[in-house]
């Protein structure tokens, strides 16, 4: 390709940032023009200076026309921006667009791809090549799927073609859950086709990354071998790299059928994924599923040998070989060999499922996880240690910690044991351990478990090992220390050895450090030492020599990131993290990350000066400490673990850079804050503490329902709620003293109805303030700001009022002594400003406001923190975005059947899309269109409303109706609207009380948009969680309060006014 | 629990573990060249790999014998050659359909001895940066690590050791079996028969230490294979007719093998039909040819090294296991030119005769542990065989 040819790389989201990025760095590399298309803008893919042009627009077909339009590129590349991009690029081709734009496709071509990922047509193929696949049938009706099930039998596997993560799949045990796996899959599906397998459950599950060039050349870069066996899905899956329990000849045996497929599929060049089963009694080798682009899995095993699959297949698309690209690792070597690595690799998913409560967590073949964290060690047993570790769930390990059901009053049963190891749900391998200690066989627990007999050795190992350790209880530390290196080498937290020792964590930690028992660091270098490695990429083990440690003689500066992505700390806190780096380096410091979830861009070697790849508690972080001596730690920027640890990394010493931890607790603890605010003269809600029930009530009295409610010292809203009477507070109170023993419940006012502002700003050591951004939530307060569609800058709130917040929040900051980020949450109401809290560190909302305005407010944090004034780096005016800008979430629903869809105080959502436009409906609808909740510009809206609402709603019933909409409407709201003289309007029976219904009508495609705001009547809300499941489960936009539905009609208005236009960041920016 | 043990190189280097296998409970003293290993599978085979002979083995990965040792399929020779094992963990469990026992048992069985909770990065990055050097292993407390280096210093030397006699056949022996003619659970996967038994032709390989694996894949193209020691004289060899002569792997230095580089000299001047040859082989025919060979620093061993093919510029992924190697500018007096050359350190991994027959390579295109990708050089060897010119009357007799 010509050194002027341009291309378009469309991005997805968290585990493609990585990919993307490391794409567009390749490509521009070799001088390509490289157009982005991403909705995402928590990723560090849409920062403007990565791509030469960023679309932060909606991946869809329609959207990217309109950019090729534009941008007349010379080709497309969709196989590093996940499935979405994949079937973006499909509709493409097959639209002909591509053709008519004369834009190749790189990487795969449409037959490639639709072999690939049609299940039929894969079939085919791995026949063709002598392999075998389950025994499957492909239907596209439930009756076909009958017939499949009368032949093949139960259990069967249901899979749905073309879905993301597996969504809507299933394992069928019985007639009806096999009926309803067939039509919910067949909906989930694009294409209404739906797989239905023979059952290998219990059978060994593997896959190999494999990348191949244009002259044939294919290379495995990394085996990853599932410790739960088939049945469950590999992202909700404990895996381990490389794959221990083949033999070399089985192994050769996957590598070949990989090669096989690879080039029977035709992916001439780039990264694939290929999934085998094995039966573990006979060695029967069949081919599950492949993909052919850069998968979650790739981001794994690149993250896992140190090999940048994204970065290589980018390379190999533009027509390189593996042979002219260098092995950037050893810098030595050429990338066309296959990494071997002389350590182990944990991946543990992170599940969230309490949040979404209903919803059945076992775990089958869709995708439930919401992250997951890697860790390495050398051998197995360390590195699952710390992969549990590192999932900050409170587990240290494989129990020995205050999680330990064991001993404990709440200790498992025989039966509760076989439950859990027959049925797989998350923490399934804390039950092989409780099973062991009950005295179950390793032939028991197999049989029940389906995990192979090794690993299951392994945990038994580990059992054993707790005997020794509980065999010196009591006897001091001096008696056993080389006992506690062998626990370490089992890789042990001095937690769990306390634990287990009766002795304080502290005092191990003394102990084993007065002993020179301390970590030593290794490389990943993709080549077990063979070559000297360039690249500083570090895991911790224990009782070897370390490797050496570069030295540059810089200032060296510890970023602590954020750990595995969970429902409240996702990517927007490693963007963060990332951003401080970035500007660090630039600024001559050495800077050293330590993370520990592989799906990000922070966990990239080459996003740092080093990075260790290392659970983020204290003692995994003071070891690195105390390898690098850095001159500072920057702790605000990974969202609440590394501040959960500052006071005791500041109390051990560390120096932690930006606002005190003293100042930031002062923030975090109500009552301190509560009486900081009063001293300020700042308004805020009425509160009060309560450790207990009666404490509580007292408080409640005081302030008057509704309250909310919440434990101190949460993210992401955990365990918060709204309560209206006693009883509920009862429930809240009896439930949530569990959720964090050592704080208090937090009991606010709850500003009904009032609106809710984010604002987030920037303060410096010299006392300047800068407002970052203000951001107006659409829903009114009590929707979770993480979750709220959020608009910046505002679009209803009078100057005056922004004025007092500017004011409010720089007042709140110089008290604080802020030296970085701080985000203050307001609510407004009846022209009161009243603060609901303020958190002195970065915000989830940082990143989306840097793209929004142009300033990278994570870069100016991080070097504030070093001592810069914001007058030194010309940051003291406040910028107001350019254009109209839509923050909107993104929610898991479809992989929590069951759960109910609604918004609140708790935060449910995993991501967020940007639409940003010169109008704000259209920004609103591309931020529609980019959540997948595309707005129909014509059809009919069903709209009911609780009483309370159902004035309000006369305005959006009437514009939608003088808009060409058809109004469906309850009883109720249709009694009011007719009254108003809304026209269009069709009544329709509220459900129970007569058909056609509007599930019925849901059902039969007939709604195009829903406006229901949650009413309190018990009965009704189930029937409007029925109605709002429905409706996500089929993309059509609801909107469950009056902003929501009012700035949805403005979009709506405005998308039939002419159609949607695009515009690349840069310009956008550089307009301003 | 087992005896705390040593392993001491010559230069004084000191590394600490425990003893399992062999004189796991005492009595440890083994002496030998310790080199390094990055494949993630195949230690049975590499332990049964008569190439191994005299090595102390030490694996990069982290944890051996998980799969336990599976029966004489996975076997490259009647039994492990290797003199240790070095490694990090070694598991005494192990989980897999075809395993008969686990790792440590099948060690003590054969008297192999093994060290494990070793250091194995830092011992390998000790090799890679000083070079392969000999070192003594004990679980003997009494001994100082300076008598344990003295030892080591004092055992002879990989040059000019001729191993192959000690692993090489006593008598001749013909071999029938392929890959899937053995019976296993499972077949597919396995290299497929490619010809019909015996229809390729007649081959003698010349066994220095010859890898089972070799053998299969001879017979799966349909060669009827016929085995000869080392020592064979030429006319040893021709008296079985040969169509196609095969030098087979094997341990040591090809330089000491002084006897068969002069049957090959003699055999490539008679050039009564193809001659290949694989790793020892290759270099003994190099050698025979004028080329001149070396001890590398630390040899190549393991099953991701890439190597470029020259005739096509294809880049095949090889099992690998040297520490001597041909020189590259030694093949100018000869009648060979390059084939193969090492994309890691651009050493030489493979020949052909610019005029014969004649072909071989360093790497082991019969994996046994390791990638498949270059299993057609047996098919090469098959094609030649059918190329060449019909025997003549004389040899026929």
């Amino acid at each position: 390709m010509e050194r002027s040819a341009s291309a378009i790389v469309i991005g997805q989201a968290c585990e493609f940032d990585y990919s993307g990025t490391q794409a567009v760095k390749a490509l521009r590399e070799e001088g390509i023009r490289v157009v982005l298309v991403n909705s995402n803008p928590a990723t560090i893919m849409t920062d403007p200076e990565i791509a030469d042009r960023t679309y932060v627009e909606p991946v869809t077909a329609e959207v990217i026309e309109r950019i090729i339009e534009k941008e007349k590129p010379d080709a497309v590349l969709p196989t590093l921006g996940g499935q979405t991009s994949l079937n973006v690029a499909i509709e493409l081709a097959k639209s002909g667009v591509l053709a008519k734009h004369n834009i190749r496709l790189l990487g795969a071509d449409v037959d490639v791809i639709e072999r690939a990922e049609d299940r039929q047509a894969f079939k085919k193929v791995v026949e063709e090549v002598g392999l075998e696949s389950p025994f499957s049938v492909v239907v596209h009706t439930n009756e076909e799927g009958h017939a499949a099930m009368e032949t093949i039998g139960l259990p069967a596997i249901v899979r749905p073609s073309f879905t993301l993560g597996g969504t809507g799949g299933g394992i069928a045990y019985n007639r009806e859950e096999f009926r309803e796996l067939v039509d919910s899959g067949l909906r989930a599906s694009p294409r209404t086709e739906v797989l239905i397998e023979e059952s290998i459950i219990g059978w060994k599950e593997f896959e190999l990354e494999v990348v191949r060039d244009r002259n044939d050349n294919c290379i495995i870069i990394c085996t990853i071998e599932n410790i739960d066996a088939m049945g469950v899905h590999t992202g909700d899956s404990v895996t381990v790299a490389p794959s221990l329990t083949l033999s070399d000849r089985e192994y050769q045996r996957l590598r070949n059928a990989s090669f096989s497929i690879m080039r029977a599929i035709g992916v001439e060049c780039g990264g694939s994924n290929v999934q085998f089963a094995t039966c573990p009694k006979t060695g029967r080798m069949v081919v599950i599923e492949m993909n052919p682009r850069v998968s979650r899995s790739s981001a794994l095993a690149s993250k896992a040998t140190g090999f940048p699959i994204a970065r290589v297949a980018a390379k190999l698309a533009i027509g390189y070989t593996l042979d002219e690209l260098q092995n950037d690792i050893t810098g030595c070597t050429p990338a066309s060999f296959e990494p071997t690595i002389d350590y182990i690799v944990t991946k543990i998913p992170r599940f969230d499922m309490e949040k979404f409560p209903g919803t059945d967590t076992v775990l089958t073949t869709a995708m439930k996880s919401v992250g997951e964290a890697m860790a390495i060690g050398r051998t197995f047993k360390e590195s699952l240690q710390k992969a549990l570790r590192s999932l900050e769930t409170g587990h240290l390990g494989l129990g020995l910690d205050r999680k330990d059901r064991w001993g404990t009053p709440e200790q498992p049963n025989r039966q509760e044991i076989t439950e859990r190891l027959a049925r797989p749900k998350p923490g399934r391998l804390f039950f092989v351990r409780y099973a062991f200690k009950a005295g179950f066989t390793l032939d028991e627990v197999q049989t029940l478990s389906g995990i192979d007999a090794w690993w299951l050795g392994e945990i038994r190992q580990l059992v054993e090992f707790e005997e020794r350790l509980f065999a010196v209880r009591g006897s001091e530390l001096d008696s056993f220390t080389p006992l506690i290196l062998e626990a370490k080498r089992l890789g042990y937290a001095d937690a769990q050895i306390a634990h287990a020792t009766h002795h304080e964590e502290q005092a191990v930690w003394v102990h084993r450090i007065a002993n020179g028992i301390q970590a030593c660091y290794r490389l990943v270098d993709t080549c077990a030492a063979e070559f000297a490695a360039k690249t500083p990429y570090f895991y911790s083990t224990w009782g070897e020599q370390s490797d050496d440690l570069p030295s540059t003689g810089k200032r060296k500066i510890v970023i602590l990131g954020g750990g595995p992505n969970r429902i409240g700390q996702g990517i927007e806190f490693d963007y963060c993290c990332i951003h401080a780096a970035m500007a660090l380096r630039e600024d001559g410091y050495e800077t050293i990350m330590i993370n520990s979830n592989p799906e990000t861009v922070s966990t990239d070697y080459d996003t740092s000066d080093r990075l260790y790849f290392e659970p983020l508690t204290f003692e995994d972080v003071m070891g690195v400490i105390a390898r690098e001596e850095p001159d500072g730690v920057i702790v605000q920027l990974g969202g609440q673990t590394p501040l959960n640890l500052a006071l005791r990394l500041q109390a051990a010493g560390v120096k932690i850079l930006g606002t005190s931890p003293e100042d930031i607790h002062r923030a975090e603890d109500r009552e301190q804050f509560s009486a900081l605010l009063d001293t300020l003269q700042i308004e805020q809600p009425e509160s009060g503490t309560a450790f207990t029930f009666d404490e509580a009530l007292q408080v409640a009295h005081k302030i008057g329902y509704p309250l909310m409610v919440r434990p101190s010292y949460v993210l992401g809203g955990r365990g918060m709620s709204v309560v209206h009477d006693d009883e509920q507070l009862r429930t809240y109170v009896l439930a949530a003293t569990e959720i964090s023993p050592d704080h208090p419940v937090l009991i606010d006012q709850y500003l009904d109805d009032a609106l809710e502002v984010d604002v987030d700003l920037l303060a410096d050591a010299s006392g300047a303030v800068v407002i970052g951004g203000i951001l107006e939530h659409i829903e009114e307060a009590g929707v979770h700001s993480g979750d709220a569609t959020c608009a910046l800058p505002p679009y209803t709130i009078p100057l005056v009022l922004m004025n007092r917040m500017r004011a409010a929040s720089k007042k709140l900051a110089r008290a604080l002594k802020v030296r970085g980020l701080m985000n203050v949450q307001f609510a407004v109401k009846e022209d009161v400003v009243y603060v609901i809290e303020a958190n002195p560190r970065a915000s989830r909302t940082v990143p989306f406001i840097s793209k929004a305005t142009g300033r990278p407010l994570a870069k100016l944090a991080a070097r504030i923190m070093t001592g810069r004034t914001l007058r030194e780096l010309d940051a003291l005016e406040e910028i107001v975005p350019p254009r109209f800008t839509i923050k909107k979430s993104v929610f898991p629903w479809n992989r929590f059947p069951g759960c109910s869809v609604l918004l609140g105080p708790e935060m449910h959502s995993t991501g967020e899309v940007m639409g940003i436009d010169r109008e704000f409906g259209a920004a609103f609808a591309k931020a529609q269109s980019g959540a997948s909740e595309d707005l129909r510009p014509l059809g009919s809206v069903f709209v009911t409303v609780r009483d309370a609402d159902k004035r309000q709603v006369i305005y959006v019933a009437k514009k939608l109706s003088s808009l060409g909409f058809e109004i469906f409407a309850t009883r109720g709201t249709h009694a009011v609207l007719e009254r108003h003289g809304v026209i269009n309007l069709r009544h329709i029976h509220k459900i129970g009380n007569g058909r056609p219904d509007a599930i019925d009508l849901l059902k039969n495609g007939e709604i195009g948009m829903i406006v229901n705001t949650p009413s309190n009547d018990r009965r009704t809300k189930d029937h409007e969680r029925e109605i709002r499941a429905l409706a996500v489960a089929r993309g059509i936009p609801c909107f469950t309060t009056i902003p929501a539905a009012a700035a949805a009609v403005s979009a709506v208005e405005r998308l039939l006014a002419r159609p949607l236009e695009v515009e690349a960041l840069q310009d956008v920016l550089a307009a301003h | 629990m087992s005896l705390p043990a040593r392993l001491v190189l010559e230069d004084g280097r000191v590394f600490h573990g425990r003893s399992f296998g062999a004189h796991a409970d005492g009595g440890l003293e083994t002496v030998a060249e310790v080199v390094f290993n990055t494949s993630h599978t195949g230690y049975q085979e590499v332990l049964t790999d008569p190439s191994y002979c005299g090595e102390a083995v030490t694996f990069a990965i982290p944890i051996l014998g998980v799969y336990g040792v599976a029966g004489d399929l996975d076997a490259q020779s009647a039994r492990p050659r290797a003199a240790a094992m070095i490694c990090r963990e070694v598991s005494r469990h192990a989980s897999n359909y075809r395993s008969k026992e686990t790792l440590p048992a099948y060690l003590t069985r054969h008297g192999i001895p093994g060290i494990e909770e070793i250091d194995t990065r830092t011992l390998t990055q000790h090799l890679r940066d000083h070079g392969s050097q000999l070192g003594a292993l004990s679980n003997d407390a009494t001994l100082t690590d300076q008598e344990l280096a003295e030892r080591a210093r004092q055992a002879p030397r990989m040059e000019g050791q001729d191993l192959a006699k000690l692993v090489t056949t006593q008598a001749p022996y013909s071999w029938t079996t392929g890959f899937s003619s053995e019976t296993a659970p499972w077949s597919d996967g396995l290299p497929e028969p490619v010809a019909e038994p015996g229809s390729a032709g007649r081959v003698v390989v010349v066994d220095f230490g010859v890898k089972y694996d070799i053998l299969r894949h001879l017979v799966d193209h349909g060669c009827e294979v016929t085995v000869v020691p080392a020592s064979s004289t030429l006319e040893e060899i021709l008296a079985h007719d040969p169509q196609g002569i095969f030098l087979s792997n094997g341990p040591g230095d090809p330089a000491a093998v002084s006897y068969a580089v002069e049957t090959v000299q003699r055999l490539v001047a008679a050039a009564p039909c193809p001659i290949y040859g694989i790793c020892l082989g290759h270099q003994i025919l190099c050698l025979a040819l004028g080329a001149k060979t070396h001890h590398m620093k630390f040899g190549h061993r393991g099953s991701n090294h890439p190597v470029r093919q020259a005739s096509s510029g294809r880049v095949l992924i090889t099992a690998q296991n040297h520490g001597f190697a041909v020189d590259v500018a030694s093949l100018s007096a000869t009648p060979l030119e390059p084939s193969y050359t090492s994309l890691f350190d651009g050493c030489l991994e493979g020949v052909r005769h610019k005029s014969l027959p004649i072909e071989s390579v360093q790497f082991h295109p019969e994996a046994g542990p390791g990638p498949h990708e270059a299993a057609e050089f047996f098919a090469q060897f098959a094609a030649a065989i059918q190329a060449a010119p019909s025997p003549s009357p004389q040899q026929a007799t």
